[in-house]
């Protein structure tokens, strides 16, 4: 049976339509959920795409946290449902407190929109176990604020409790550094890219894979992330809603 | 029941320690001002707000979870609220209604 996973539709979401088509190409049928409806339609995992939701007045994030859909994602999670946030849905995502951090301004200042490399930290989880390759995953990034922060203390615990997901690195596949290096786009700290809660059913990256599913489109080393997500989805509908692939 | 409207101004800052590239950039300019002197350069925003409730101690309370849930970020905002201007009620014609922002303007 064919998965259905809901895409969250925020006024200012644009990376919705990419997110459904790469859904698709992952084999799943995608759910367009409208922000201002409760309803999860009976999704069996949730995606939150790129854009601008509510034109990212006060903080990139804040205004959609409190949109009634973000109160049924937010249970959802809670019920270990698999949740996946890219870009402006990773900052969705840390408004909400689903997810540890904050994404600050560029150190840069500028908007980066180029493509980037990013490695996996991990292949055990349930948005990455279908990789192919962990280093030098080629995306591209679009945002003003993806500057990856926490506090010391958080982010040792993070790297300890394997919840940093996903590292920006240069094409060689070794670790970025810090903002005076290219191959760190925003200046994030530890050079992190993406990462996941505490039981690890929540995850969220600033780079796009779902706009790097084909080859046509110049890589296609996002679908790895996208069809481990869907596969896992599909996993825990099989297991009666239960455990995810990889989960913790 | 009477109603007060009370009028707030929510300052919300970067914590110290926080990067703040705005402020950073504000600072990189000076020099192209021919200003010297200026350091420690940090951009937050202001944000003006009116509660209307019963008391004092009810709008305090609602614009006191509005900066905390909403206004600012606890992780690397740092908020501070500023009553401004006079209370005034509005079964009231007066003028007390003039804020020192208003003034201000």
């Amino acid at each position: 049976m064919t998965v259905r996973i809901g895409v969250v539709v925020f006024p200012g979401s644009n990376r919705d339509i990419d997110a459904v088509h790469a859904l698709e190409v992952a084999g799943a049928e995608p759910v367009p959920l409208w922000h201002d409806e409760a309803s999860l339609d009976g999704v069996d995992g949730v995606l939150l795409p790129g854009g601008f939701a509510y034109g990212d007045y006060l903080r990139a994030g804040v205004i959609a946290r409190f949109s009634p859909v973000m109160r049924s994602v937010a249970a959802f999670a809670a019920d270990g449902g698999l949740v996946l946030g890219i870009c402006n849905g990773f900052q969705v995502l840390t408004e909400a407190h689903l997810l540890p951090g904050a994404l600050l301004r560029n150190r840069g200042l500028r908007f980066v929109s180029r493509e980037v490399a990013i490695a996996a930290e991990r292949l055990d989880t349930p948005f990455t176990h279908a990789l192919s390759q962990r280093s030098a995953l080629r995306m591209p990034v679009a945002h003003g604020e993806g500057c990856f922060f926490a506090d010391e203390t958080t982010l040792d615990a993070l790297e300890a409790s394997g919840q940093v997901l996903f590292r920006y690195v240069h094409p060689d596949g070794t670790r970025a550094g810090g903002e005076d290096d290219r191959a760190n786009p925003n200046g994030s700290l530890r050079a992190i890219a993406g990462v996941t809660n505490a039981a690890g059913n929540v995850a969220g990256l600033m780079p796009h894979p779902e706009t790097a599913v084909e080859a046509v489109l110049g890589s296609d080393d996002g679908l790895g992330i996208i069809a481990s997500f869907v596969a896992s989805v599909a996993e825990r509908e099989r297991a009666g809603g239960k455990a995810a692939v990889g989960a913790r | 029941m009477t109603t007060t409207d009370f009028r707030y101004a929510v300052n919300v800052s970067p914590k110290p320690g926080i990067l703040d590239p705005q402020g950073r950039a504000v600072e990189g300019s000076l020099g192209h001002l021919g200003i010297d002197g200026v350091s420690s350069v940090r951009v937050g925003r202001r944000i003006e707000l009116t509660v209307t409730a019963p008391d004092a101690a009810a709008a305090s309370e609602i614009v006191d979870r509005l900066a905390r849930d909403l206004l600012s970020n606890p992780l690397i905002e740092a908020y501070e609220i500023e009553p401004i201007g006079a209370a005034s009620s509005t079964s009231s014609t007066s003028s007390t209604s003039a804020s020192r922002s208003e003034v201000r303007a």
